[in-house]
């Protein structure tokens, strides 16, 4: 007998039953194909501004820094003035970050998965997440997962259209994009602050392996005074 | 690891004794319940989520098997590859099997608690393949040959000094003048170190806080970023996960993570949230081209159907621990194995048998903080109460306190009898007292007594007869 056959029996003799009903195994099918979000918190809702001022303080709140461009054309002129030593930057190949002039604002840009020796890299969050300020990343070819891990500093560009409410509308946006269960990218990363660790005598400390610096480039027009609160 | 569960009166009479422990101890017993405390008060449905929290875990541990069936399914869908386990041996043959034909030579390991259960760090070595610990907590303790001493927060027990101590002895290829004291100075060295380690490996191996039944994918929760790195940059990644940890979508893995690092840190997330379905895809620029899940059961299914089952509802944050009296004092090694603290004492025994566990659940004052705390709402007190009532039937404890538990229960259930000792024992313990209104000391009760005197009845009336009077 396998251990898997093993392991079932085992745990329908714990609950005292054989294999579920077929009618019980359709209401637990349908529980997964129409999922029903639980109770979602009073600070996932709000109008467009709120969610962005909510994101925003939340972000402060981890350690996280904002910057606000009206135009995605700032975004190189931008990271050069967050990162004023860097001469060099990994970028995520997505055609929004590709197009944009690095050159100009003094950047050697290279475009793909981080390496070893890369200290500065660049991704494009697929959303945010006003509830916590936590931002929302999907592997795929435009997206490399090693980018918001290696660099030393991570920037990451977001349009501020690209901020909810709750977590739960990411999840069912990835849902539109396949089907029976099928949707999800290898990796869906939630980023909330920079890299920490309370390891030694439960003292907090930023920057261990992740990035030491979070710098969220908010873009979008008319929010002018969200980076102070 | 080798359980040392049996011997847990020796080992609380050792942490006791270890000044270290204990200053560590009081450094971090206020710090837990304050950030609980203020993560609570960050989330007005606190309250109300907890029960949804709950309800999720209860709904998933009725049907279970149907929801591993699914998860394994969705798995396989996506070209991961599923392994089931039974116990601890089957899961570190596979474990090994994965990595010898990965033709690892080292690995690297985000924090797993599985991982310890299976011993799978002493399995790869004896078999030529390094592992290493890339979470800071477990690689200090890695370095120091010891086991975790809390399941979030591993290196609790060492100070400072003592892990600057472990680096100068471990680091050789490094500057032995280096200043190493300041932790922004040990931040960097693991850093470097583990960096090096995260780029050679062939194989890293994660846990898994929770299993998406819905769509196949297991998710981490980590504040480092060692995990991701763990499992994004070999070309193998394994994940060690017990078959509890299953949930149905998710939405319910989101409400689960609304109230996790709260219930411990007080975060509202910790900083990384890591979904992982399948290996990478073929468009993918990074990611590990094999991806396995080892699922064991190990004890688990024989829980389901008794009193301890709510046990298998833990989410593993950890609050119970640094809100229970008992772990406070004595810290996480006295318990002997992998888990300590309440749900240790809840957990152990039905993974490693009365025996060798019967110590734990009586290692309890019941006060029932670890249930106030605990996210999912296990009744923890009353699992303790089963493993105790268990216990009893199997004959331990034996000896002065087996007879001392009997007399007291034969007295409880006699009252005239009870009424009768216990005026007599009030009247001697006056007279021992002679009129100092405590004893210094009792025949039988010198651990009791050799700290604190007890103070001797008082003249007057007893309880009972004071009681019956206010009757009507």
């Amino acid at each position: 007998m396998s251990d898997k056959t093993r392991m079932l029996a085992a745990i329908r003799r714990g609950l005292g039953r054989d294999a579920l009903d077929a009618s019980v195994a359709a209401g637990l099918v349908t529980r997964l194909e129409r999922p029903e979000p639980n109770r979602l918190p009073a600070a996932s809702r709000g109008d467009r501004l709120t969610l962005l001022r909510r994101f925003a303080a939340k972000l402060r709140r981890v350690d996280a820094t904002l910057q606000v461009l009206p135009r995605l054309d700032g975004v190189p002129e931008a990271v050069a003035a967050w990162a004023d030593d860097a001469a060099a930057v990994r970028v995520a190949p997505h055609p929004d970050l590709q197009r944009l002039d690095w050159s100009a604002a003094g950047l050697e840009a290279s475009f793909g998965p981080a390496r070893g020796m890369d200290t500065l890299g660049v991704s494009r969050a697929d959303a945010g997440i006003a509830e916590s300020g936590t931002l929302a990343l999907c592997s795929g070819p435009a997206s490399p997962t090693t980018l918001n891990f290696l660099p030393d500093r991570h920037a990451v560009v977001l349009h501020a259209d690209a901020v909810v409410g709750a977590y739960e509308t990411v999840w069912a946006a990835l849902r539109e994009t396949g089907s029976e269960g099928c949707f999800m990218p290898r990796t869906v990363n939630w980023v909330t602050g920079p890299s920490r660790t309370a390891d030694i005598e439960q003292t907090l400390y930023l920057g261990i392996h992740g990035p030491r610096q979070l710098h969220v480039l908010l873009v979008g027009s008319g929010l002018e005074g969200l980076e102070t609160g | 690891m080798q359980p040392r569960s049996h011997a847990f009166p020796a080992n609380v009479a050792r942490a006791l004794a270890d000044d270290g422990l204990q200053v560590a101890l009081t450094r971090t017993s206020a710090g837990f319940p304050k950030k609980r405390l203020e993560g609570v008060a960050s989330l007005p449905e606190f309250e109300l989520l907890r029960d949804q929290a709950e309800a999720i875990r209860e709904h998933v541990l009725d049907h279970l098997d149907w929801y591993l069936e699914r998860f394994a399914a969705q798995v396989e869908k996506q070209g991961g590859t599923v392994h089931w386990c039974a116990d601890a041996e089957a899961a570190r043959e596979a474990v090994l099997g994965i990595c010898q034909q990965a033709g690892a030579r080292t690995v690297t390991k985000g924090k797993s608690m599985i991982g310890e259960e299976i011993a799978i760090n002493d399995h790869l070595s004896a078999h030529g393949i390094t592992p290493v610990e890339t979470d800071l907590g477990e690689y200090i303790i890695q370095l120091r040959g010891e086991t975790p001493s809390h399941i979030v927060a591993p290196a609790l027990h060492v100070s400072r000094a003592q892990v600057t101590q472990a680096f100068r002895e471990h680091h050789l290829d490094r500057d032995p003048e280096r200043p190493l004291d300041a932790p922004r100075d040990l931040l960097g060295e693991a850093r470097d170190v583990l960096r090096e380690r995260f780029l050679a490996a062939d194989v890293g191996i994660t846990g898994a806080n929770m299993l998406v039944a819905e769509t196949g994918t297991s998710l981490i929760v980590t504040n480092e970023g060692n995990g991701d790195l763990t499992q994004t940059l070999p070309r193998v990644h394994v994940v060690l996960a017990s078959i509890e940890k299953v949930v149905p979508t998710l939405e319910d893995a989101t409400t689960l993570l609304r109230v996790l690092a709260r219930s411990i840190t007080g975060q509202e997330q910790s900083v990384y949230t890591t979904f992982s379905t399948g290996p990478r895809r073929a468009n993918d620029l990074d990611g590990p081209a094999d991806y396995h899940v080892v699922l064991l059961d190990n004890g688990r299914s024989a829980l389901l159907g008794t009193p301890a089952q709510p046990i298998l509802r833990c989410i593993r944050c950890g609050a119970c621990l640094g809100h229970c009296p008992v772990y406070q004092q004595v810290g996480g090694h006295a318990y002997g194995w992998v888990y300590s603290g309440p749900m240790g004492a809840a957990l152990t025994p039905g993974l490693l048998g009365l025996p060798e566990a019967w110590h734990l659940p009586q290692a309890s004052t019941l006060c029932g903080r670890c249930e106030d705390v605990c996210p999912v709402r296990i009744p923890i007190p009353e699992v303790l109460r089963h493993w105790r009532a268990q216990s009893w039937e199997q004959g331990r404890p034996g000896g002065v306190s087996r007879l001392a538990l009997r007399t007291w229960a034969w007295l409880a259930t006699h009252p005239r009898a009870y009424r009768l000792a216990s005026s007599l024992a009030a009247r001697v313990l006056r007279w021992r007292a002679d009129g100092r209104g405590a004893l210094g000391s009792l025949p039988g009760l010198g651990g009791w007594t050799a700290t604190r005197d007890l103070p001797a009845p008082e003249e007057g009336r007893p309880f009972l007869v004071q009681w019956q009077e206010r009757q009507p």
